[in-house]
């Protein structure tokens, strides 16, 4: 059986905590690191970022993109969505493709 | 355009050309699959993108009934609130294959006891706002999951197209061209070699003729000479 887990700042994850996610509040960089490593090593199989710790965390979140598990999902934090998740998005269709021409237009 | 360091023989050149051959319906499959998988690729992005742009639209929502939530209560008691969770989550992951790209599938069970009671308070302590905000955050669940689902799905097909849109360019522009130099560099090489072997037997032909005829020349006048002698 995999689990679910959510990294953020305390009060963003809050609310995943309510429908039964395991929540591991975080604060800086360095610790959403290990915690990454961590529950990716386990049996963690969809790992959800909040966007600015995944900014700094963006190494060890590199560690992962080409295997299969875990996902690890960037979901955007209280403050709002900065954009990276979706810049995600764009940068695989430029690496599959070798331009952007999904979304190059919409900005 | 390089061409390969080989000895120009003939067997090198029926290896070759086998070589030729491979590369040559290689690429074409190849090709195929890159096709393939940009269609699927470019279907699934833009799917992507659209779930998360919703995702994260609701989410925010999600998040501002929070705020609110906890606004009117007081920090602890929400926290308290939130701490024994009734709702857990059971997640099965399977896999699907597409175009030989091994790809997770997830699929959840909510281990709610009853599907209508999934607050896991009483009522007494906490306000409607969190219900509500609660509530949203369960619809969105399945949703949230979805994403997940794609974005890997994309990520992982998005790292394969990379790799044989590499692959089909490889043996379109530096595989194959070099094989069909060096193929051309060795036909040349036994054509001229032919033509040599060709020119020298001529001329030591030649040579035997006229040493043929030297002999025979020879022989004449020694006859002559004979008959010569036989009638003085």
């Amino acid at each position: 059986m995999y689990k679910i887990g959510v990294i953020g700042d305390p009060v963003s994850v809050l609310s995943f905590k309510a429908v039964g996610l395991d929540v591991f509040p975080c604060e800086d960089g360095a610790e959403a690191k290990k915690l990454i490593r961590r529950l990716a090593e386990s049996e963690y199989a969809i790992l959800y970022v909040t966007e600015d710790l995944a900014d700094e965390a963006a190494s060890e979140i590199e560690r992962y993109s080409d295997s299969r598990l875990p996902a690890i999902i960037l979901i955007p934090s209280k403050e709002g969505a900065s954009g990276n998740g979706l810049m995600n998005v764009r940068k695989a269709v430029e690496r599959a493709v070798g331009a952007d021409i999904l979304f190059g237009g919409e900005e | 355009m390089e061409r390969m360091n080989v000895n120009p023989t003939r067997m090198m050149l029926t290896s070759l050309k086998r070589r030729l051959k491979t590369a040559v319906r290689g690429h074409k499959l190849l090709k195929d699959k890159r096709d393939e998988l940009m269609k699927e690729f470019l279907d699934l992005a833009r799917e992507n993108g659209r779930l998360r742009e919703e995702v994260e639209r609701d989410l925010d929502g999600v998040y501002k009934n929070f705020t609110v939530a906890s606004s009117i209560m007081s920090r602890e008691v929400m926290q308290e609130s939130l701490m024994f969770p009734k709702q857990g989550v059971d997640l099965t992951v399977g896999s699907k294959n597409i175009m030989s790209v091994d790809v997770p599938v997830f699929d959840f069970n909510t281990t709610a006891n009853n599907e209508g009671d999934i607050f896991p308070y009483g009522f007494a302590r906490t306000t409607g706002e969190l219900d509500t905000a609660i509530q949203r955050m369960s619809d969105l669940f399945p949703k949230l999951l979805d994403l997940a689902a794609k974005e890997k799905e994309t990520s992982l097909l998005a790292a394969e197209l990379e790799k044989t849109r590499r692959r089909v360019n490889a043996l379109e522009y530096v595989m194959i061209p070099r094989l069909q130099l060096t193929i051309r560099y060795i036909q040349m090489k036994l054509d001229e070699n032919e033509r040599g072997n060709q020119t020298r037997l001529m001329k030591v032909k030649d040579m035997m003729l006229e040493e043929a005829i030297n002999e025979k020349k020879a022989k004449d006048e020694a006859a002559i000479e004979r008959l010569i002698e036989s009638q003085g």
